[in-house]
């Protein structure tokens, strides 16, 4: 049950004291080839060498638009320039103002968002929005997959098969299908409900594809097991089935939860009203054509992230799989 | 307790060629059972039927006098033992010996109680709070056992349990198996491909051969009295040399040797000829009227107290257990000679014995 642990050549290249966790396998990939005299000498090597090179630079290219967010978050102000810079620039300057540091720190961006604007209230909307559909979407892709797992019924394939296919569409195509069977035939426009409804049924044949494969791999002795004690089938997927496949049911809901958090198209067409906006479509009045309020954007960024980084952290542990070692033998 | 009775029993998976054509078998009360036989001779999908975990064809399967056939494996009173244990891994070994008593609404002071006396007689007390994950392979084996043990079944299935265990392990849970069923007698039926499980465990031992039954005896029934090629070639390890043998009408002959017989007028121009490696023992020891037999030593196999010595005459090969250890180079000729009253014969069609075969008075020479 023991996952490898990185006891591989390349670690005991670095002797005495080593750097931990991605830092250290950053290092011995960059320095698997070095000829090794001392330490410092050697990590100087592996800072200079072509692959850390290219190593930084690609996370440079994911984290500088990041620093940006985070610096307008906390300039306190509104526009897109942090640093005025004067008519007369030297080269030197508007090098400098390319790193995005805001003249000064401050928090009134995020108190302005959480007390002035109905930002709470949209925080709300997208939780209860994104919660219902985790747990709808989670309900009917878990009872789904473990059918097509497990049971020979006539268009098994061809149900697997237009799921796949229907994922092969990009989502906007059905944007004006869904708006007249949400809006006009169920009249779920402007409501929760509706929203719910669309996000849980098109993240569906994702769920069910990613879950089936995880029950595929569950032994099917340990079901058979069961029956011969006397379970029922429903018993069995509750008590056994369902427990096990934990690591694949959370990365599945994380994935059905982030698809309402994020959807920002879908929910700008269907709500109307500004109390029931989700977070996405919220964010998009602090700027538009009648405001650039750039400050209030960053800041209702960074705090729409935090429940999405901290489900991340919380689900962290059924993320490395691994729960059904022991289940049998091999 | 019950007994298990086969009338019949086909099973065929759609079209195909049937898995199990015709099975006629009835498995006594308290009866340990061991069906054995190659890979993909049917006798997992025999023992599946039994627990209801496939289902019958055609014929009929009959539990303790009770028509099966379209019963439902919980109601079947059955526990079964896997290969791979089977064990629910997110249970502990406490959970996962209770769960059968649990799903059928035991009282929790007697699943208390009969799982810790099961976990007594098999040694996993202090193991009651571990994850199967935490367990050693012999470890979930007991577990297993000890899961089907708490249900007190009328019949214990065991479909290959020991075979992902190492030797040594495995010697020693063959034993616990067969003090466990001395101790209950429960009727067992075990799976398993292993000859020398079977002819330890067996009360009695069926042996299977692509879905058909060869033949069903206690262990000493069909080591010293095989019915067919199969069954012979099949028990005893090494298995029984069967050579293809020249019908004379008064005896038979090959490349190796020549044996009178009475008895051969009738039978077809081409037998085999069957002889355990033990009955062959060096010329210079053996009575002076048994039959000689002269080969070249291919192989010498030397397992210490004996040697297992390859021999080839022509095309024709036989092994020989041999005691001792006299030096012996492959290349080299060698005399043996063998009991002539310990020959099988077998029709070479159809691979039945041909039984009531006499020795005449001096029997003859190479």
């Amino acid at each position: 049950m023991n996952l490898p642990n990185d006891s591989s050549p390349r670690r005991s290249l670095l002797a005495g004291e080593q750097p931990r966790g991605p830092v250290r396998s950053l290092v011995a990939f960059a320095c698997k080839q070095a000829p090794t005299t001392g330490r410092a000498g050697r990590i100087l090597r592996d800072i200079f060498s072509w692959r850390f090179a290219l190593l930084l630079f690609a996370s440079l290219i994911v984290i500088y638009p990041l620093l940006w967010v985070v610096s307008l978050a906390f300039s306190g102000q509104q526009s897109l320039t942090l640093v005025q810079l004067p008519e007369d620039a030297s080269l030197g300057q508007q090098l400098l103002a390319l790193i995005p540091l805001p003249e000064q720190w401050n928090l009134s961006n995020f108190t302005a968002v959480l007390t002035e604007q109905p930002f709470l209230r949209w925080l709300g909307n997208s939780l209860v929005v994104a919660l219902s559909t985790t747990l709808l979407g989670l309900s009917l892709s878990c009872s789904a997959a473990y059918a097509f797992s497990r049971f020979r019924f006539a268009g098994r394939e061809r149900g697997l098969m237009l799921f796949l296919i229907s994922q092969m569409f990009p989502a906007v195509l059905m944007l004006i299908p869904l708006y007249v069977i949400v809006v006009q035939w169920l009249g779920l426009g402007n409501s929760w409900l509706g929203l719910i409804l669309v996000y849980s049924i098109t993240a569906l044949p994702f769920c069910v594809w990613m879950l089936k494969g995880y029950f595929d791999t569950l032994p099917y002795e340990i079901e058979e097991s069961a029956l011969l004690e006397g379970a029922s089938r429903w018993m069995i997927f509750t008590r056994i089935i369902l427990p096990l496949a934990r690591p694949a049911i959370a990365v599945t809901g994380l994935f059905a939860f982030m698809t309402a958090w994020n959807e920002f198209i879908l929910a700008s067409i269907f709500m109307d009203d500004e109390s029931l906006y989700t977070v996405p479509v919220g964010l998009r009045f602090f700027v538009s054509d009648y405001a650039s309020e750039w400050g209030f954007f960053a800041a209702g960024s960074i705090l729409v992230s935090i429940p999405v980084m901290l489900l991340f952290l919380a689900l962290q542990r059924y993320l490395v799989s691994g729960l059904s070692a022991g289940a049998v033998k091999g | 307790m019950a007994s298990i009775e086969f009338k019949g029993v086909s099973k065929r998976y759609g079209d195909s060629l049937p898995t199990v054509p015709e099975l006629d078998l009835s498995i006594r009360d308290g009866e340990f059972m061991v069906l054995v036989g190659p890979s993909g001779c049917g006798k997992s999908t025999v023992l599946r039927m039994i627990a209801g975990l496939e289902s019958v064809t055609a014929g009929e399967l009959y539990i303790g006098g009770h028509l099966v056939n379209d019963l439902p494996p919980k109601d079947r009173d059955i526990a079964m033992v896997f290969q791979n244990y089977a064990l629910y891994p997110h249970m502990t070994v406490f959970e996962n010996m209770a769960f059968g008593l649990r799903v059928r609404h035991t009282p929790k002071l007697g699943i208390e109680r009969r799982v810790r006396e099961a976990a007594d007689t098999l040694g996993l007390s202090d193991l009651l709070q571990r994850k199967p994950g935490q367990l050693s392979g012999g470890q979930c084996q007991r577990v297993a056992l000890g899961r089907a043990m708490v249900r007190e079944p009328q019949v214990f299935l065991f479909d290959e349990p020991l075979s992902n265990l190492d030797a040594e392990l495995r010697v020693q849970m063959r034993a616990n198996i067969g003090r466990l069923h001395r101790e209950f007698g429960t009727t067992s039926v075990y799976v398993t491909h292993d000859q020398v499980e079977a002819m330890t465990l067996g009360s009695r031992i069926a042996i299977l051969n692509q879905g058909q039954l060869m033949q069903v005896g206690t262990p000493l029934e069909l080591y010293g009295d095989p019915d067919n090629t199969f069954v012979a070639g099949f028990m005893g390890s090494p298995p029984m040399n069967l050579v293809p043998v020249h019908n004379t009408g008064s005896g038979v002959h090959c490349a190796m040797l020549e044996l009178a017989l009475d008895g051969l007028q009738n039978q077809p121009q081409t037998l085999t000829l069957g002889l355990r490696p033990e009955q062959l023992v060096p010329a210079a020891d053996a009575p002076g009227h048994w039959p000689r037999l002269r080969a070249v030593v291919e192989l010498v196999e030397s397992l210490g107290a004996e040697r297992l010595v390859h021999l080839r005459a022509g095309d024709e090969r036989m092994v020989a257990r041999l005691p001792g250890m006299q030096l012996l180079t492959p290349g080299e000729t060698l005399a043996l000679a063998f009991d002539p009253a310990a020959v099988y014969l077998f029709d070479a069609g159809s691979q039945q014995r041909i039984r009531h075969v006499g020795v005449p008075a001096g029997a003859v020479v190479c």
